[in-house]
């Protein structure tokens, strides 16, 4: 017999706005009549299409992604429509290749992520040297529909590729002094243009470095992820390897992960070293503690693009993951611990 | 050269051709992709921009009209300083319409909460005020005390360059820039500012 758990983070059928429904509002915003003014134009069509959103941004054709076996644990297919992937692949904060948001699709296409190797070490017992591609070729892939919330009030949903992260810390052998995990993105001035200028780089020290509770990197739902869309990661969403903490603000799923150190003190993390009193260790999504420039309460899901492509709609406690992450918070004062 | 008065009505044509420009380039800006899947953000930025630019150009003015010894040229100021109102005011449009999508509730929130936001608010109070004032007719019948009022444009001008520093994420280049230009064009100014505090 096939036992269908539903999730409470998971959104009921009834959630989802109907095709029809979300076909019917671009109609209505075509037929404003915006539409008959900006046909008369030459390039009247696609600004027409650019200003409603129709035609997705460009993205840079290829990028070398290869395709990924991978299964589909139910738990994680949620009734969530994932956002367009050029929209996902075209849209990225990644500051080492400039701080535009079209910057990392630009400048990231030609980082080198062949050979890649990810240093373990810190607290374990069996320091090692992972090589990502061969390491790869042994892991169960799952699929993992998650909500991915920006701190930037921002949001999307993707279909991420990916192993728990617990299962490579695990392997690892974590001593008992091992109280958080360190991450740590490459650091190539060569390669990343960001690194290389300050200016480029939005005056970010690097390289960019993040931080987990081990409790939090052992939670279930904190990804180690290896591709999206059904294929490899393209460079400019963090290849070969990034993290993915879906309760998290985005800032906190690290890109182009060459370091995970097991540590004893709380490890440093590249924002809140920035600004520490806007961005927090924990980033947390908690629509209750505001950023001190703007409120958190809602967020701009981001369609297809276009200046009337994004919807507002409130933001859920832990981006929609309470009921699986609650409990590490708990007896926390979540205002103090941002 | 004198300015007469068919110069200046050229300048005046001038000035508003060259300020429509960032309005009419906006299509062709989406066309050609230079705004992102996210454009809103982008929009309310480029917006801004151009306000404290012509801001700051309408701050120019005076100086160069002395240097140059081109009284006239300061019945531009008017053309430029509408121009800086309607781009401050698409700005805030932009915000309440498609950032905030007319939730009022939250948008009353933001800007009592939001220092930058609040900066932002008042210093388009101001301008609001001036372009109102800014008819020859309200100019007769407020007497001194017209100018008074449209000296406001000087804390204004500091208050709209603090707005665009807070309101960044990373990187204080760019508003430093602003900034400098600001303290460049009051300090020519210090005369006068002077005379006021007094």
């Amino acid at each position: 017999m096939h036992i269908k758990i539903r999730k409470k983070s998971a959104l009921a059928e009834h959630q989802v706005t109907p095709e029809h429904i979300y076909l019917q509002r671009r109609r209505i915003i075509q037929g404003l009549g915006l539409g008959a003014a900006a046909l008369s134009l030459p390039a009247g069509a696609s600004v027409l299409d650019r200003l409603l959103g129709n035609q997705e941004p460009e993205v840079v054709a290829g990028g070398g992604q290869t395709p990924l076996n991978f299964e589909r644990p139910e738990a994680y297919q949620p009734a969530l429509t994932p956002t367009a992937e050029k929209v996902a692949t075209s849209y990225n904060n990644f500051y080492e290749f400039g701080t535009d948001k079209s910057d990392p699709v630009r400048y990231a296409q030609g980082l080198k992520t062949r050979p890649w190797t990810i240093a373990i070490d810190g607290e374990v017992d069996k320091p090692q040297t992972i090589d990502v591609w061969a390491w790869l070729e042994k892991q169960r892939l799952e699929e993992r529909i998650y909500r991915h919330r920006c701190v930037e009030a921002w949001s999307m949903v993707i279909p991420w590729m990916g192993v728990p992260l617990a299962s490579i810390i695990k392997a690892a052998g974590p001593t008992s002094r091992a109280k958080y995990v360190a991450f740590e993105t490459l650091y190539d001035p060569e390669q990343m243009r960001g690194q290389a200028s300050r200016y480029v780089g939005g005056g970010i020290d690097y390289p960019y470095v993040e931080g987990l509770r081990i409790d939090e990197a052992m939670n279930p739902l904190s990804l180690l992820t290896v591709g999206m869309y059904g294929k490899t990661l393209p460079n400019q969403n963090g290849a070969p390897v990034r993290l993915v903490v879906p309760w998290k603000y985005g800032f906190k799923g690290i890109k182009s992960i060459v370091r995970i150190s097991l540590t004893e003190h709380q490890p440093p993390c590249t924002w809140n070293l920035l600004a520490s009193y806007e961005y927090g260790f924990y980033a947390n999504v908690n629509p209750n503690v505001d950023h001190p420039r703007w409120s958190q309460a809602s967020e701009r899901v981001i369609g297809e693009g276009g200046l009337f492509g994004s919807q507002r709609q409130p933001t859920l406690m832990f981006n929609g993951y309470e009921e699986e992450v609650a409990s590490l918070y708990a007896g926390m004062d979540l205002r103090k611990f941002y | 050269m004198r300015l007469d008065a068919p110069r200046l009505s050229r300048l005046r044509w001038l000035v508003h051709g060259l300020a429509v420009l960032p309005l009419l380039w906006l299509p062709w800006g989406f066309a050609a992709g230079h705004f992102s899947a996210d454009p809103v953000p982008e929009l309310l930025h480029y917006l801004g921009i151009w306000a404290l630019r012509l801001l700051l150009l309408t701050l120019c003015i005076s100086p160069l009209a002395k240097r140059l010894r081109l009284g006239p040229l300061v019945r531009l100021r008017r053309a430029v300083g509408l121009w800086c109102f309607a781009y401050a005011s698409l700005h805030l449009l932009a915000w309440v319409l498609l950032d905030l999508q007319l939730a009022w509730g939250l948008i009353g929130e933001e800007i009592v909460k939001r220092g930058f936001i609040t900066l932002g608010m008042a210093s388009w109070l101001v301008l609001l005020l001036l372009a109102i004032t800014s008819t020859q007719g309200w100019q007769r019948r407020l007497g001194r005390r017209w100018q008074k009022l449209h000296n406001w444009i000087y804390p204004a001008v500091l208050v709209v360059c603090v707005h665009f520093w807070w309101s960044v994420k990373s990187g204080w280049i760019e508003p430093l820039v602003y900034l400098l230009a600001a303290l460049f064009l009051l300090s020519l100014r210090r005369d006068k500012l002077a005379r006021l505090r007094r």
